[in-house]
C-alpha cells in the first residue's frame, strides 16, 4: 500500500507533462518568435551557455552523484560505475 | 517501461515530427583535464580527455577517456575494513548526426574496475522549434553492470538500468534563458555495495554492537526534475540559478539549489557559484543502528542514503591563452576550478569515537577540496 500511495503523485506529474507536451503540439507550431534572430546576440554569448565546458560538468556531476542519494536531470547521459 | 513515460515520449516525438527548425552540430574542441578530490579520508585523482570533431558536414564524433585513481580510508572503510587503492577507467564514444533539421546522437560508455564493470548505450534526439525559441530533446539509456566482490570468486551479480530523459531549452526574452530537464531512472539487480555493513545492537560485543552485511531491494525507480535560469546582465556578465527536485521508490527525497555569477574581464572569465543540497528524507530501510541482527528484510547504513545536507562553494577562472589563434587552432583557454564542499550528516554517527553507549557517538561530518585544471582548444 505504501508503494501505491507513493506512485500517485508521480503519475500526476507525468500527466501534467503529457498535457504540456500535447498543448505544445497542438498550438505551438505557428508561434511568431517574440525574440527575433537579430536580437539574440546576448544569448549567443559564451557567458550564457548552460554547459560551457562539458568535460568539467561531467566530472562535477559525477562527484555529486556518488555522494548524494539524488541522481538524474543533470542534462547529460551518464554511465554506471561502482563508485559508491 | 512505465506507461506514462511511453505516452510522453510518443507525444514529444509527434511534436518533433510536425515541427520545423534548425539544428547545429557541436563545435570542434579538445579538452585535457586533471581532477583531484580530497576529503573524508578519500583521495581521487586522474585525467579526463575529451575530443570532438565534425566530419562530412553532417556528423560529429566525440571520444572521452577518464580515470579515477582512488585511495580510500573513508569512515566506512576504517571502521569495518582496511584502507584500499582502486582504479576505474572509463571510455565513451559518441556520434551526432544532423539530418533534415534533426540532431540524432548515439553513444556508448564502458567503465571498468577490478570488481565492477558497466556498459551503457545512449540514444537521443533534439530539435529547435517555434522559430528556434525552443529546443526540445529526448534521450534514452540502457545499461548493464556486473558486480563482483574481491576475495570471493563465486560472487557475481548484475544491474540492469534504463533512463528516460526529456529536456527543454527556452528563450524567454533577449536576455533570459530557461532550461528544464526531467529524468526517470529504473534499476533492477544487485544495488548495494557488496562490502558495506550495517551495525546492530549486540550486548555480547564489548563495544555494544556488531556488524552484518547490507541488504537492499533489487529494484529502484527515481524521478528528478530540474529548472535552470540564466540572465544576461547589461555589462556583459550573467547570473544563473537552478533548482532540482528528486524522489524515488526507496523514499529518498532531495532538493538541490544553485546560484552563480559569470563575469568576463580582459581575456579572463570568472565564475563563482554556491550550491546547496538537502536530503530531508533518507531510504526507508536506512538506520545508523539496527535493534538486532536481521531485524529487517532490507537494511542499509550507507551515509549517502541517510538524512544529510551539503554546501559547495565554487570559484572558477578561465584565461584565453591563444588570442587570435595559432595555426589550425582558433582559440585556447586555461581553466582552473576549485570547489570547497561541506557534508553534515543528521543520522550517521562517527564510530571512530569509542567509550560511549551505542548511538551516543557524535554525528559525522567532513569537508573536501575538489580541484580541476584543464586546457581547452577549439579548432
Amino acid at each position: 500500500m505504501r508503494t501505491l500511495r507513493r506512485l500517485a503523485p508521480r503519475a500526476s506529474l507525468g500527466r501534467r507533462l503529457l498535457a504540456l507536451a500535447a498543448l505544445t503540439a497542438l498550438g505551438g507550431c505557428h508561434v511568431e518568435p517574440w525574440v527575433k534572430p537579430y536580437e539574440r546576440d546576448h544569448l549567443a554569448d559564451p557567458v550564457m551557455s548552460f554547459d560551457r565546458n562539458p568535460v568539467s560538468s561531467a566530472y562535477t556531476d559525477h562527484v555529486h552523484e556518488v555522494r548524494e542519494g539524488s541522481r538524474g536531470a543533470t542534462g547529460s547521459a551518464g554511465g554506471g560505475c561502482g563508485c559508491n | 517501461m512505465p506507461k506514462r513515460i511511453g505516452i510522453l515520449l510518443l507525444v514529444a516525438v509527434a511534436v518533433l515530427v510536425r515541427s520545423a527548425g534548425g539544428g547545429v552540430l557541436p563545435e570542434d574542441r579538445a579538452d585535457v583535464l586533471l581532477h583531484s578530490f580530497d576529503g573524508g579520508g578519500i583521495t581521487v585523482q586522474g585525467p579526463s580527455v575529451l575530443v570532438r570533431k565534425q566530419f562530412a558536414q553532417k556528423f560529429s564524433v566525440a571520444g572521452n577517456y577518464y580515470v579515477d585513481k582512488v585511495q580510500s580510508a573513508s569512515i566506512d572503510v576504517i571502521t569495518t575494513a582496511s584502507p584500499y587503492t582502486e582504479e576505474r577507467k572509463q571510455w565513451s564514444l559518441g556520434l551526432d548526426y544532423l539530418h533534415d533539421r534533426w540532431l540524432l546522437n548515439l553513444g556508448v560508455i564502458n567503465s571498468e574496475e577490478s570488481d565492477y564493470s558497466a556498459n551503457t548505450f545512449n540514444i537521443g534526439i533534439s530539435q529547435d522549434l517555434f522559430g528556434d525559441l525552443t529546443t526540445l530533446s529526448l534521450g534514452y539509456s540502457l545499461g548493464r553492470d556486473e558486480v563482483r566482490r574481491r576475495g570471493d570468486p563465486t560472487f557475481r551479480d548484475h544491474i540492469d538500468r534504463q533512463s528516460y530523459r526529456l529536456g527543454v531549452s527556452q528563450i524567454l526574452t533577449k536576455n533570459l534563458l530557461l532550461g528544464f530537464s526531467f529524468e526517470t531512472i529504473t534499476d533492477e539487480g544487485f544495488l548495494n555495495n557488496p562490502y558495506r555493513q550495517v551495525r546492530y545492537l549486540d550486548p555480547t560485543s564489548p563495544q555494544g554492537y556488531s556488524y552484518e552485511r547490507e541488504v537492499y531491494p533489487r529494484t529502484r525507480t527515481s524521478d528528478a526534475a530540474a529548472l535552470r535560469l540564466r540572465y544576461y546582465l547589461p555589462y556583459r556578465a550573467a547570473i544563473y540559478g537552478e533548482y532540482r527536485s528528486y524522489s524515488d521508490t526507496w523514499q529518498i527525497k532531495g532538493n538541490t539549489f544553485e546560484i552563480g555569477y559569470t563575469h568576463p574581464h580582459n581575456g579572463w572569465l570568472f565564475d563563482g557559484r554556491l550550491r546547496f543540497y538537502d536530503q530531508p528524507r533518507g531510504a526507508s530501510f536506512y538506520s545508523d543502528l539496527f535493534p538486532y541482527a536481521n531485524s529487517q528484510n532490507f537494511m542499509a547504513r550507507h551515509k549517502e542514503l541517510s538524512v544529510f545536507s551539503s554546501e559547495d562553494i565554487r570559484l572558477e577562472a578561465s584565461y584565453d591563452i591563444l588570442k587570435g589563434g595559432w595555426k589550425f587552432i582558433d582559440k585556447g583557454t586555461l581553466n582552473i576550478v576549485y570547489d570547497r564542499m561541506l557534508f553534515n550528516y543528521d543520522d550517521f554517527r562517527d564510530l571512530r569515537v569509542t567509550g560511549v553507549a551505542p548511538g551516543g557517538e557524535p554525528l559525522y561530518s567532513f569537508d573536501a577540496n575538489v580541484i580541476q585544471v584543464f586546457v581547452s582548444f577549439w579548432f
